[in-house]
This record gives structure tokens, sequence and C-alpha cells, in this order.
């Protein structure tokens, strides 16, 4: 039996930089004033789910991402390193959700999509950092998770070996299928775009996009069917309204701040062995370092 | 996170010649592939931005993989062992990556897995890639050979062994040996058949070769016997899964580290012939470094473009005297030079590359079918321009990258002298591009013919009659000064006759037609886009200056001087 694998995927804005306006007054992140990228921890786990498909044969890489109509871009970015489909969860009705509205939303899309072996997702995404929806999403569907992974070993007879990230050190772990797992940033690097799939699925487009007055090369769509990028609505995948977007949403984000690191007080060490010892001890015990 | 083709807008300007559309369609055979490959271009705009996105994740790979990899790979370097070359680890990182984006075989044919592309992209990926790491350029740009091998070898080579290349499989040209550099007439290693087995047999020696424990190689070998010169040479293709070929030493080098210069020993290397007997050097070689050559002016490109942006980062963050030194008239007149010089460079490099794109293209429709006489024409007239701007542009961008690198040290200072700033590898790595695939002084052979021939002013004066904004004339005015200056330089020296005295002058004069072209090419650039208009005027005013001095040296000497110059 062939691996079905489904990675949960975000597009965030890109918060590395955040300026004055990226928040509404509502309290919800304005998407608009920042860059939208693949939550880099998602990118983590798309890059395990495609080693397994690498190494299992026939195994299948789909994405799922909730969000806006550009957040098609995200099942877009899969495809071009390898991923085999996605779905673009997409409604007014979802906007405005906080984790446990979006665990809902992709735990009901999950049951959509029915079929599945493992389902990877990012340990949290940048704009939140609350690494509670892989969790979430694993409890709304009764499923075993692994959190923090590294590296996924080996899937052999309904089981799979992951090796965790802990704090202070790691955890090899062996789990039944099906299974949530969450991938830590130390996990390796995505790979990148391959210049043929870019070629192959660059004019893929929801139907949405397709409706925008730029779109271009539409001929195609009928001799070249997976340019065709799926778009589901709440209705799509059976979802409560009141469950989904604002409405289902008890978080309220009152405030956020950029906090700038400063050192507040510095000092003086002699340029011995001796001086640098005892800084690295001081560093050492009150864990900045180690 | 740096993307290292979205940071520099120019390559975007020279992909954007209008000459490409006429390269895309002959490349394309007019989008037949469309039906057959579901990463083919539907037309014109389709295949332009196929190039774009290709070229982002190759600039995505530069500054997020191998750029930052370089300065371990530069320490590392690759070690032998019992005959086999194991990569520095940085070096292993960037295959895998270029590997992964499917970054080899990027010109070849679809029908063999690779991307069609035409020679304009192939080489901006080249550029920077060399920018990111000079010595890894070498490595990824020797899927040149597979270029050779698609021109010269049958059918079959091109089914077991282009594929290869395209999932990701190394490759070396095995041409020099101990005693056959720049001559490669000499070269003795020996080919044998065996009407045994029915194949052949090499045996002998090859010295600097790059990547020599590459999976395919290209060989060059004595096939005939009692012969001396190159017309008893043939080209051979070995195949490392067949065994044979021992990597006896690497050399340690003053830079390019990463790339594995190695001494190869053939025992009895099972090898196959490609193309005809006896044309290895004559016809094979010669097409191979010509593109080869091509290679190294992109990899002098990249060089160039990242001395100058290590040099103008130093400039703006050092300061000296209560403020930045780029604000010196010394420290701006050396950044604005080298950022004109390096802007030249980029568009000989995509000028050439163009002219090499019509000829190939042509050249590879006229094995399919009879091309019209239009075609021949056009066929002749740009294989003649990419045979006198190869060794120009190889010749002088390769030492405008040593420049370059050399002042970026300049401007760094005593640091610069350290190995705690890029700058004093990218001199070390600048080092070898105007010495191999021939010389500089070889490069000026190759060229002069076209000086006294008048490729080069014909050339120029067809950039002459183009028409520029109002607002150039005056620079356009000063390239004609030049050239006409140019014009008398050749006379004064072809009048007389001597052969040794035109030998001698051969370097100013390559270079007097250089500063010609490459201002022109400038201005174009510039009639285009105002960002390239400060490069252009540092450039004219730059070369018009260098004519004057060659102008005085040339009219103030007599061939009785070459007496004193004798060994």
């Amino acid at each position: 039996m062939s691996l079905r694998i489904i990675v949960l995927a975000k597009q965030v804005p890109d918060t590395r930089n955040v300026g004055k306006d990226a928040m509404k007054a509502d309290g919800t992140v304005n998407r608009a004033a920042l860059p939208a990228i693949f939550n880099p921890e998602d990118l983590n786990a798309l890059e395990q789910a495609l080693r397994l498909k690498d190494a299992h044969p026939g195994a299948t890489v789909t994405l799922l991402t909730m969000g806006p109509g550009r957040a098609a871009e995200i099942i877009r970015e899969g495809l071009y390193r390898g991923a085999d489909g996605g779905f673009l969860l997409t409604d007014r009705a979802f906007a405005g959700a906080d984790t446990l509205a979006t665990s809902y939303a992709l735990s009901m899309a999950i049951r959509k999509i029915k079929e599945y072996d493992i389902i990877l997702c990012g340990r949290q995404a940048i704009d939140g950092d609350t690494a509670q929806v892989g969790p979430q999403v694993a409890e709304k569907l009764g499923l075993n998770q692994v959190t923090y992974a590294e590296d996924i070993f080996n899937v052999k007879d309904g089981k799979v070996t992951v090796k965790r990230r802990l704090e202070r050190g790691i955890e090899i772990v062996e789990a039944p299928l099906p299974i949530v797992v969450t991938v830590n940033g130390s996990a390796p690097d995505c790979r990148p775009r391959n210049a043929k799939l870019v070629q192959k699925y660059k004019h893929a487009k929801t139907v949405t996009e397709k409706q925008e007055a730029t779109a271009d090369y539409l001929e195609l769509f009928s001799t070249r069917p997976y340019l065709n990028l799926q778009e589901w609505s709440v209705a799509d995948v059976n979802a409560d309204v009141k469950q989904c977007g604002l409405s289902g949403s008890p978080t309220k984000v009152k405030r956020i701040e950029n906090v700038i690191f400063q050192a507040k007080e510095s000092k003086t060490l002699l340029p011995t062995d001796g001086a640098i010892d005892e800084l690295m001890k001081e560093l050492i015990a009150n864990h900045t370092i180690g | 996170m740096a993307n290292f083709y979205l940071d520099n807008p120019s390559l975007k300007h020279h992909l954007q010649h209008p000459l490409m559309k006429r390269i895309v369609e002959l490349k394309e055979r007019n989008y037949a592939d469309k039906d057959n490959f579901d990463y083919a271009p539907v037309d014109f705009e389709d295949a332009m931005d196929s190039y774009d996105k290709v070229l982002e994740i190759v600039g995505e790979i530069c500054g997020d993989i191998i750029w930052p990899n370089a300065e371990s790979v530069d320490h590392d370097g690759p070690t032998v062992e019992n005959g086999r070359v194991t990569y520095a680890k940085g070096t292993q990182q960037n295959l895998e990556a270029v590997r992964k984006a499917g970054l080899m075989g990027i010109a070849m044919p679809r029908r063999y897995n690779g991307l069609n592309f035409p020679i304009v992209p192939y080489i901006m990926a080249a550029d920077l890639v060399a920018r990111a790491d000079a010595g890894f350029e070498n490595l990824w740009g020797l899927q040149d050979c597979a270029e050779t091998l698609y021109e010269f070898g049958n059918e079959d080579q091109h089914k077991r062994f282009i594929p290869r290349v395209c999932a990701g499989e190394t490759m070396s040209m095995d041409l020099t040996e101990p005693d056959a550099g720049s001559d490669l007439q000499a070269v003795m290693l020996k080919a044998t058949y065996s009407e045994k087995d029915g194949c052949w047999y090499l045996n002998g020696v090859k010295r600097f070769i790059t990547n020599g424990d590459a999976d395919i190689h290209l060989v060059l070998a004595r096939s005939e016997e009692g012969t001396k010169d190159a017309r008893g040479l043939s080209m051979f293709v070995y195949d490392k899964r067949d065994g044979g070929v021992n990597v006896r030493r690497i050399e340690n080098k003053m830079g390019i580290k990463g790339s594995p210069t190695c001494e190869l020993v053939y025992k009895n290397a099972k090898a196959e012939l490609c193309g005809d007997r006896k044309l290895g050097l004559i016809k094979y070689v010669m097409g191979l470094m010509n593109g080869a050559r091509l290679g190294i002016m992109a990899q002098a490109v990249g060089i160039s473009e990242a001395a100058c942006r290590e040099g103008l980062a130093y400039a703006r963050e050092r300061k000296q005297f209560g403020k930045a030194i780029i604000e010196f008239p010394a420290v701006y007149e050396m950044l604005a030079l080298m950022r004109a010089k390096a802007d030249a460079s980029r568009s000989m490099l995509y000028e050439t590359a163009r002219f090499v794109d019509m000829y190939k293209a042509l050249d590879d429709i006229s094995k399919e079918r009879k091309l019209t006489p239009e075609e021949r024409t056009e066929m002749k007239y740009y294989g003649k321009l990419a045979d006198a701007f190869t060794p120009m542009g190889k010749g002088i961008t390769t030492e405008y990258a040593n420049q370059n690198a050399y002042d970026a040290i300049q401007i760094h200072g005593g640091s610069g002298f350290m190995k705690d700033y890029a700058c004093e590898r990218l001199y070390r790595d600048a080092r070898i591009t105007n010495i191999y695939e021939g010389t500089t002084q070889l490069q000026v052979v190759a060229a002069i013919r076209h000086v006294t021939t008048g490729t080069y002013l014909n050339r120029v004066r067809e950039y002459e009659a183009m028409t520029y904004k109002p607002e150039l004339e005056y620079l356009k005015k000063k390239l004609i000064a030049m050239t006409n200056a140019y014009e008398k330089l050749v006379a004064t020296i072809t009048e007389t006759k001597d052969g040794e005295h035109l030998d001698f002058h051969a370097r100013r004069l390559v270079e007097s037609a250089t500063h010609c072209v490459f201002g022109y090419l400038l201005l174009q650039d510039a009639n285009a886009d105002d960002s390239f208009r400060r490069s252009a005027e540092v450039y004219i005013n730059y070369g018009h200056a260098e004519i004057k001095k060659i102008e005085s040296y040339i009219n103030e000497f007599s061939v009785e001087d070459l007496g004193f110059y004798k060994a």
C-alpha cells in the first residue's frame, strides 16, 4: 500500500520585520502590510514528506492550506518541490480564525480527504508562535501525535519511527499510523524548487485565480488538468460556520509589540584565559549558551 | 536569504535583449515541444518567463547555499584516497542542491531530459554561480561537455550519456598532459583499438584535469600510432562505471580550491570513440574550448561582480578620519571603475552568448533540414562574430576580474590581506581565469586576425549606426573618436607588414578594439536603461584615455625598438 501524506502548510506574513501597521484595530494581523511567505517550519515538514516520498515509491504528498485566495501560492510552492497536489481552504467564513477554529477547519478538510497515513506540519507558524494547530488537529481527528520531530527514520509495518528534538537532548519514538507529526525548525531545510516542476506548474491556478482579469494561458487547462488547483469552502468540507473564522475563535489578541533585545550593561574582561573561562561559565550558568 | 538573481537587476536587463525573440524561436523550433513535454513553453513570453523563474531558483541557491559554503569549501577543499576524490562537505551540499533543483543539463534538448535553454540563460546561471563560488562554477559548468557530446557524438551516445548528465552526474574534459598544455598537439595519451573486444583502450597520464574523478569524461588521445601532430588525435568518452582511470594526486592550488584538479592515470581504460577519428583536436576540442571560454568569461564576470559588492560594502561601512572611506575620491573612483568594468564585462558576456546562441541554434537545425539561403547567411554572420568576440571577451573580462579583485582588497586595506574577508578568496580565485582555457596572450593570438580583417571594426561601425537618445550623443562622439583612433592604429601597424611587429603590439590593438566594443555595449545598455548611464560614462572615459595611451606608445615606437625587448 502506498503511503499517503498530507502536509499542513500556512502562508504567513514575514514577521521577521514587523512594522507599525502589522496589526489591525481588531487585533488580527494586517496581512497586506507584510510580504507573504511559506511558513518556515512548514517547509521543514514538506521536506520530511518529500523524503518519505523519495524513500517509498508510489507515496503521495498532498498539501492542505487555509487562507485567502493568494494562499494558492503555497500549493504551487509545494508542487514546485515535488508534492503531488493540494487543496486551498478558502472562504470569507474562515477569516480571522484562531488556533481552535483553524484546527477545526483543517480537521474537517482532512476528513474530506479521508485517506491518509501521515499528517505533517511545522511545529508552529511565525505569525502566532502558538504551536497549537498540529496537536489540536490530532485531537480533533483522534490521532496519535509526535511533536518536535527532526527526522522520520522509517515507516514500516504500519509504524513510524521519529527522532524528536527536546530541550536537553533527543528522543526516538515509535508510533502507529495514522499519525500527526509536527516538525521542528532544526530538521533539514526544504529542497529548492525544481526547474522542470516550476515550468510544469507555474500556470496552475484555482478557479478564483482563473477569473482574475490578468489570468493568462487559460486554454492550457483543458489539456493539462493538473493545472487546476482545488478550492474548498466551508460548505465543501461540511463545516459548521459558527465554529469557523472569527465567530469560532475565542482568542482575542490585545496588543503586539516588537521587542528589541538590547544589552543593558557592559563588562570589561581581561584578555586572559582565566577571564574567558569565567565568562563561559557564567554564560552557561545563565543559559545564554549550552 | 539573499537571491543573487533578484538583487542584480542588470541580469533581467540582459535577458530581455531584443535578439532573444529570434534565439528562442530557433531554439524552440516554434514551440514544437509543447505537446510532448509538460514543462515546455507554449510561446515566447512563456519561455522567457520560464528562464526568469529558473534563474530565480539559481539565485536563491547561490545566495542561501553556495555563497555561505564558499569559505569552508575554500578552506577544506577536496581530498583523494585510493584513486577517488571526495569533495568538501560544502561542495557536496552545493551539488545536492543543484541536482535537486534540476539545474544540470540546462542547455540539453528535452528528449534527453534537459531544459533546452538557450546559451544566454544558461550562461546567466553560470554568472550567478561564479559570483557565489568560482570554484564550484567549474564543477557545475562542466555540464558544457554534454554540449560537445551532443554536437559530435552519435545518437546512441546521446541516449546513453546525456540523460545521466541531466540527472546530475558530473563531467570532465581530459585534455592536458605534463608535456601538452597550451600546445595540445603534443598529447600522447595512447588509444589502442582492440579488434577482439571491439573497443578502445586508453593508456597514459593526464594532468591538470578539473574534476578529474567525474562520472563521464571526454578524453583527447592519440589514436593514430606513429603520429606526432594534431591529425593523430581523436576524442573519446570514458565512463567511470567501466573503471581504469585513477586519480594519482590532486594539485594544491592558489585559488578555486573547491574544484579538484587531478592527475589521472589511465590503465587499459575502456573508452569509446566520440565523432570521427583524427578530428579530436582539429574540430571537437576547438568547439569544446570555445564553449569553455564563454564559461570562463561567465566565471570572470561573477568574480568581478562579487569583488564590486565586497568593495562597496566595506567602503560604506569603514570609517576613517571621521567619515566613510567611500567619500574619498581615491576610493570612489576605484569603485566606479570596478563597477564599470564589471558592467562592461557582463554586457560583453551576453553579447557573445547571443552570437553563440544564434550560430548554434541554426547549426543544430541544419542537422534536421536544409537551411534557407537567408538562414545560412545569418549563421555565417553570427558564427564569425562568436569567433571574434569569444577570445576578446575571454581575454579582457578575465583581466578585469583580476583588477577588480585586486582593487577590492585595496579598498579593504590591511583587513583585505587577512583571511577574514571574502575579497582575498576572490583575488586568488580570479587569478586562474586569465590563464586556463587559453591564457590572455593566446586569446590575443586568436583575436588579432579579427583586428586585421576588420571583424571588430565592422561590428563597431554597426553599433555606431544604431540610434541613441540625444542626451547620449556626446558619449557616442567620444566613441567615434576612439574608433577612428583604433582604425588608424591598426593601419599604422599593418602598414609595416612586419609579423613580429604586429605580434608585439597585438595586445594593445585588441585592447583598443575592446574599449570601443565595451564602450558601445554600455552605451546601448544606457540607452535602454538609465541605471547603466554611470558605468557608460565611467567606462568610456577610461577607454578613451587608454586608447590615447596606446596611441602614444605605438606612434612613438619604431620597429627597431623590438631589439631592446628581445631575450
